[in-house]
């Protein structure tokens, strides 16, 4: 952080000059994590609305899809953008496909009672993390960003890629909400979320739209992850903190409102990116939770929410 | 919970508090170490109980209370030379003060909002610990020395680092914890809980507080699981961040779950089940996680009431 290091009246110049950019910074940099965040939270919102579940392991398919998008980029050789975008496409594959099965194998027997359901998703929070610290280790791994382009600002450079994320995050946003919103597929989502027994009384099966949507919230996680891996690296743990962030952006922003999950993403990212830019980290984080935790005590509908049925 | 039995249901108590004095003289010393540090824990995980079986409040943040007793503990005695009793009080004060903050928060919400809220208030807790590393020790933690684990009674001092006087410290505290939530769950405050639990509004409608019987319930709750946090500092000498974080929270989750959610053994065996688990599995492959994430779901899956509760189910009912 320039001016720091320095004393008296140049420092508080310095600082005065630097403000602009730093802040530009620290919201870019805010952007890039509410963008990835945005994802995440959407596949648990989608899980937690639908299927009224408290999904554990949805930060384990996170670190899986970062994982994996590490195992398939080293795997592929050449340009670095063809290892990409392979793992963009088969690292979510596979945790959709590992998330299908769980939700087969266990939660459908569980009859998605609430209680069960957290222990369960909790014992593949466990497995999940250590097959992955059993057949990928305990090391952080980098992969290749696609592309290395700068953006020269006036200020500083930044990287291309970042901002490419956060313009596939918002795509990828718009298309789940045009799916949602405008398709007979969202149509059935939604049947099955406002009343699961009339749905299925109309014919829809409802086990199979569950099963296809705990697939495509932990596909949504995954894809957040082989986002972000090539900035920060991929590394079996990975996946407490984007969890927590979820939990709190799905309640800020109202449950099954996906306009509020995005809304509460960009703050949430934002917030902690400006705070943590100018505070201790460690701080920044302890303001954003109680700040968060007492909306909740005082409108616990979220922001954005309509009070629950 | 019959009132037909309660001498039956003393005396199953008392017979298991009799056992684990006499398994003092049986067990082999690694052994006795582990039932002692199980036996604290458990004491955890019947606070966690209280709240979670008889009230029906899924916490995921019980870690605080756990972690208030053990810094309140571990933090007057290192910084202020406190003694033994008077570090344990202070840690027991300092979980019912932060029960009782959290408690008229966190119960404005309910449910999975009730679950985050509670989890996001121990993320602080520990995220503090953190920052005020140069008391705390941060996540390297402090270690308790010998000398400050005395306790000097009259002429007799006993030294809580002695793996006897460590497990009948232990043993003290979970038989006192033991015995009064089983009074309490027999209590009429006991059945007020279990009515809210099975239906709130109609326990309203019926003339009760359920607010200031929950926030009762919060307290109570925290002063024990502060108690076998502070207990945990001071027999086992070692305070760290790590006891603060959300595994701690989720760990006696899992033990009642596994024990038997509103049985007031369950809490006991489930600590004792998993401890021994991870302790056998760990011998086998270090991958003992796995095994116990298989574990916890084959359990949900076939045993969705606990180990207390499907015995209760199939062969005693009169278990409370």
């Amino acid at each position: 952080m320039p001016g720091r290091a320095e004393g008296g009246a140049s420092r508080i110049r310095s600082r005065v000059m630097h403000f602009g950019p730093h802040l530009l910074l620290a919201a870019l940099e805010g952007l890039v994590t509410s963008a990835v965040l945005a994802l995440t939270a959407l596949g648990l919102s989608l899980v937690f609305g639908v299927m009224r579940i408290v999904n554990v392991a949805h930060g384990e398919f996170f670190m899986l899809g970062a994982v994996l998008a590490w195992a398939v980029s080293t795997a592929i050789s050449g340009h670095p953008a063809v290892g990409f975008v392979a793992a963009l496409v088969i690292a979510p594959s596979l945790v959709g496909l590992v998330a299908f099965l769980a939700e087969w194998l266990v939660l459908r027997r569980l009859n998605y009672n609430p209680e069960s359901t957290i222990v369960a998703t909790i014992g593949m929070l466990y497995i999940i993390q250590q097959l992955a610290l059993t057949f990928y280790g305990p090391e952080a791994r980098p992969v290749e960003p696609p592309f290395s382009y700068r953006i020269l600002l006036p200020w500083f450079g930044y990287s291309g890629y970042k901002l490419s994320v956060v313009a596939a995050s918002a795509i990828l946003l718009v298309i789940t909400w045009l799916v949602l919103t405008r398709t007979k597929i969202g149509l059935i989502m939604r049947a099955t979320q406002y009343d699961r027994e009339t749905a299925q009384a109309f014919g829809i099966p409802v086990e199979r739209v569950y099963a296809g949507v705990f697939a495509i919230g932990a596909m949504l996680a995954a894809i957040a992850a082989v986002l972000i891996v090539p900035i920060s690296q991929a590394h079996y743990l990975m996946g407490q903190d984007p969890l927590l962030l979820s939990f709190i952006v799905v309640i800020i922003g109202g449950l099954g409102s996906l306009r509020g999950t995005v809304v509460a993403a960009v703050l949430i990212g934002l917030s902690d990116g400006i705070i943590s830019m100018f505070f201790s980290p460690t701080l920044a984080k302890i303001i954003a939770t109680l700040v968060v935790a007492m909306v909740l005590v005082f409108r616990p509908q979220g922001l954005f929410g309509t009070a629950p049925r | 919970m019959r009132d037909a039995s309660p001498a039956k249901t003393y005396a199953l108590h008392i017979g298991v508090i009799v056992l684990l004095f006499a398994l003092n003289f049986v067990l082999p010393d690694y052994h006795q170490g582990l039932f002692a540090r199980i036996m604290a824990l458990a004491v955890f995980a019947m606070g966690y109980n209280l709240l979670f079986g008889y009230v029906g409040l899924l916490s995921l943040g019980h870690a605080m209370f756990f972690s208030a007793g053990l810094y309140g503990a571990g933090l007057t005695v290192y910084h202020l030379g406190w003694g033994v009793p008077e570090a344990f009080l202070a840690g027991v004060a300092c979980g019912a003060l932060l029960a009782l903050v959290i408690g008229l928060l966190a119960l404005r919400t309910s449910g999975v909002a009730f679950m985050i809220v509670t989890m996001m208030f121990a993320q602080v807790f520990y995220l503090m610990i953190l920052y005020f590393a140069g008391w705390t020790g941060g996540d390297q933690g402090l270690v308790i020395q010998q000398a400050s684990r005395v306790i000097a009674i009259g002429g007799v001092s006993l030294d809580l680092t002695n793996p006897t006087v460590r497990y009948m410290g232990a043993l003290a505290l979970f038989s006192v914890v033991l015995l009064t939530t089983l009074a309490l769950v027999r209590s009429r405050f006991g059945r007020v809980l279990v009515a809210i639990r099975e239906n709130e509004e109609r326990t309203k409608m019926l003339g009760y507080d359920t607010v200031a019987n929950k926030l009762i319930a919060v307290v109570a709750s925290g002063v024990i699981c502060a108690a076998s946090g502070a207990a945990y500092a001071l027999l086992f000498g070692y305070v760290g961040s790590n006891f603060a974080s959300i595994q701690y929270s989720i760990l006696p989750l899992l033990w009642v779950l596994l024990g038997g959610a509103a049985t007031t053994l369950g809490p006991f065996i489930g600590t004792l089940f998993m401890y021994y688990v991870t302790d056998i599995t760990s011998g086998f492959t270090s991958a003992y996680l796995l095994i116990v994430g298989v574990a916890l779901i084959l359990l949900v899956l076939f045993a969705p009431k606990g180990i207390m509760g499907s015995i209760r189910e199939r062969w005693l009912g009169w278990l409370p």
